[in-house]
């Protein structure tokens, strides 16, 4: 099965630090300065904490059994891994159509006006553990197997 | 003698191979396809034409696709009769190729409406790759500088703001009172409108093109058109770019049961034992509407092929439907339109809209009991999806209908119920 990033709602503070440290692992210089003043493209979280008061968690992409981003896909971007059942996104042949912000159910695709792309939540590949999941200081964000 | 033949090989053609190579990976599978190119991305055209995507870009599989799924490919090849007593398709050369099974999706064809001039040299459609590639050379070789698009809906602005990037002065011409109207209400219509008259476009609605002219040295080469009103556009090229129609010609006549399109139910099996039809040839389900419908778009062709192609390899698998949906990019104002936009007065049903004209926002919402039947957002999408996934699974939003259109509705917005059973939260 599938390792995905599950929140665990009642630990979530809504501070944010996830999508500072998710921003900043996307960006080229890793620094979190340059990230957030300097640096073009600007890089872009791709975790989103959602908030209802009292109510907020995190949310990325699902990486879904049967994904509608992928089949709705116009330009062969945004694709199955057969072998790790990811949803992976390539930037270069990505069109920034946005046919899977819409249909994506989670809301869970970035879209990047000015790079006219989309991007999406990658699991940090090379990385044990995604930064949002690592630096999260209350433990409201859990990377295990679980169904979607 | 092939397990499976395909007649077509763009998005339907291309899920079905998918689909079909999920559950036999080793049955024999033919692709034959008229054209030269194939697994491109047709919506990606515009963006040849624009020089933004070069034939790399917009191959939306890879080069190998055929060789990696096992697929006799037959490019560039005609099929010009099906013979359903024999199973057999026929090409052009009277070759035979006997199926098993057999997918037709032969696509869609441009709609060209009767115009005196329309043989001149520089009238073009644009649904194929084919047809990019010679505009753009076009407009390289005659160094046009300007050109009339006919059509103002999803065709007609992707093919006008890549001439914009081209650096031509474009007139579009749009018979209905406003551009996308089978998109966008008024209002939105409005909006979008703006923004492309604010990149240069000269729009014109209510009218269309009664006469193509040429130019005044050269009389078979395009010099403008005349509108029905009589007025005159001068221009170097004209877009034809009102639809597409369904390519049914290898079945008119025969056993194959029609509408407008081929007739499917919701396996994508035609009425005749072992065929197939998907895409912009196949009138599949609408699930606003519901009822089966031409619904010519990339997204629910690939997914009419998917389930098609399961069927044919013996996997049983139904279509959940789709509905008239589309997102646009154009102009820089991201617009997404899915099923009702324009209803008529219908005391049944609810409407909700929010409306922002500093930032040029606008989202309609159009309801029935408690149902979404109908979502408009403009320049303002990233919520979209949530809001579709509502839509697509007829939910019931009472218990959160305030809060849809709000900046920052989103799965916070739900039943602690419905976020566990999607995983989103433990």
């Amino acid at each position: 099965m599938v390792k995905r990033i599950i929140a665990k709602q009642e630990n979530c503070m809504g501070c944010g630090l996830c999508e500072v440290f998710c921003t900043v692992q996307h960006s080229k210089s890793k620094d979190i300065i340059k990230a957030y003043n300097s640096e073009r493209p600007k890089p872009i979280s791709r975790v989103r904490v959602e908030r209802n008061k009292p109510v907020s968690f995190a949310i990325q992409c699902r990486h879904c059994e049967d994904a509608p981003c992928v089949n709705a896909c116009l330009s062969g971007a945004m694709r199955k891994d057969p072998k790790t059942g990811q949803v992976t996104h390539d930037p270069q042949k990505c069109m920034g159509c946005w046919t899977c912000v819409m249909v994506c159910p989670y809301g869970a695709i970035i879209m990047d006006r000015e790079g006219h792309v989309v991007a999406k939540c990658d699991l940090c590949q090379g990385f044990d553990s995604p930064a949002c999941v690592a630096n999260c200081p209350n433990e409201a964000l859990v990377f295990k197997e679980a169904k979607a | 003698m092939a397990k499976y033949v395909i007649v077509g090989a763009s998005a339907a053609g291309i899920g079905a191979v998918e689909a079909i190579r999920e559950v036999d990976p080793v049955g024999t599978l033919t692709v034959i396809t008229d054209e030269a190119c194939s697994h491109y991305s047709r919506p990606m055209i515009s963006d040849f034409v624009s020089g933004k995507a070069d034939l790399k870009k917009v191959d939306c599989r890879h080069e190998d696709f055929w060789k990696e799924n096992n697929v006799e490919a037959l490019l560039g090849k005609k099929v010009t009769a099906i013979k359903f007593e024999e199973k057999a398709v026929q090409l052009e050369s009277g070759e035979k190729i006997p199926y098993e099974k057999l997918l037709i999706a032969t696509g869609g064809k441009p709609f060209v409406p009767k115009m005196e001039g329309s043989d001149k040299e520089g009238v073009f459609t644009f649904t194929t790759l084919k047809d990019a590639q010679v505009i753009a050379a076009k407009i390289a070789s005659i160094n046009a500088k300007s050109a009339v698009v006919i059509g103002g809906g999803l065709i007609g602005i992707s093919v006008t703001e890549a001439l914009v990037k081209r650096g031509l002065k474009v007139t579009m011409i749009e018979l209905q009172d406003k551009i996308l109207s089978l998109l966008l209400d008024p209002k939105g219509s409005d909006i979008v409108e703006a923004v492309v008259r604010k990149a240069g476009v000269n729009i014109i609605t209510g009218q269309s093109v009664q006469k193509i002219i040429g130019k005044p040295d050269n009389e078979n080469t395009v010099g403008g058109v005349i509108l029905t009103k009589g007025d005159q556009v001068p221009c170097d090229l004209v877009v034809v770019a009102i639809g597409v129609i369904p390519r049914t010609e290898l079945v008119t006549g025969t056993a194959v049961k029609t509408n407008r399109g081929i007739v499917v139910d919701n396996m994508m099996q035609t009425n005749v034992p072992d065929v197939y039809a998907s895409g912009d040839v196949a009138e599949a389900y609408d699930f606003v509407l519901n009822q089966n419908r031409l619904l010519p778009l990339w997204p629910l062709a690939v997914l009419e092929g998917q389930v098609a192609g399961c069927n044919m390899a013996g996997k049983k698998s139904t279509y959940s439907g789709g509905t008239n949906m589309s997102s646009l990019k154009y102009f820089g104002i991201p617009v997404v339109s899915v099923g009702l936009a324009n209803p008529k007065d219908d005391p049944t049903l609810e409407v909700l809209t929010k409306i922002d004209p500093e930032h040029n926002v606008y989202k309609k919402l159009v309801l029935k009991n408690n149902v979404i039947l109908g979502m408009t957002l403009v320049n303002s999408i990233e919520r979209a999806g949530i809001l579709f996934y509502l839509m697509k699974n007829s939910m019931n939003v009472k218990k959160f209908k305030e809060q849809l259109l709000a900046d920052d509705f989103s799965w916070a917005s739900f039943p602690v119920t419905l976020q566990r059973k999607m995983s989103v939260v433990q």
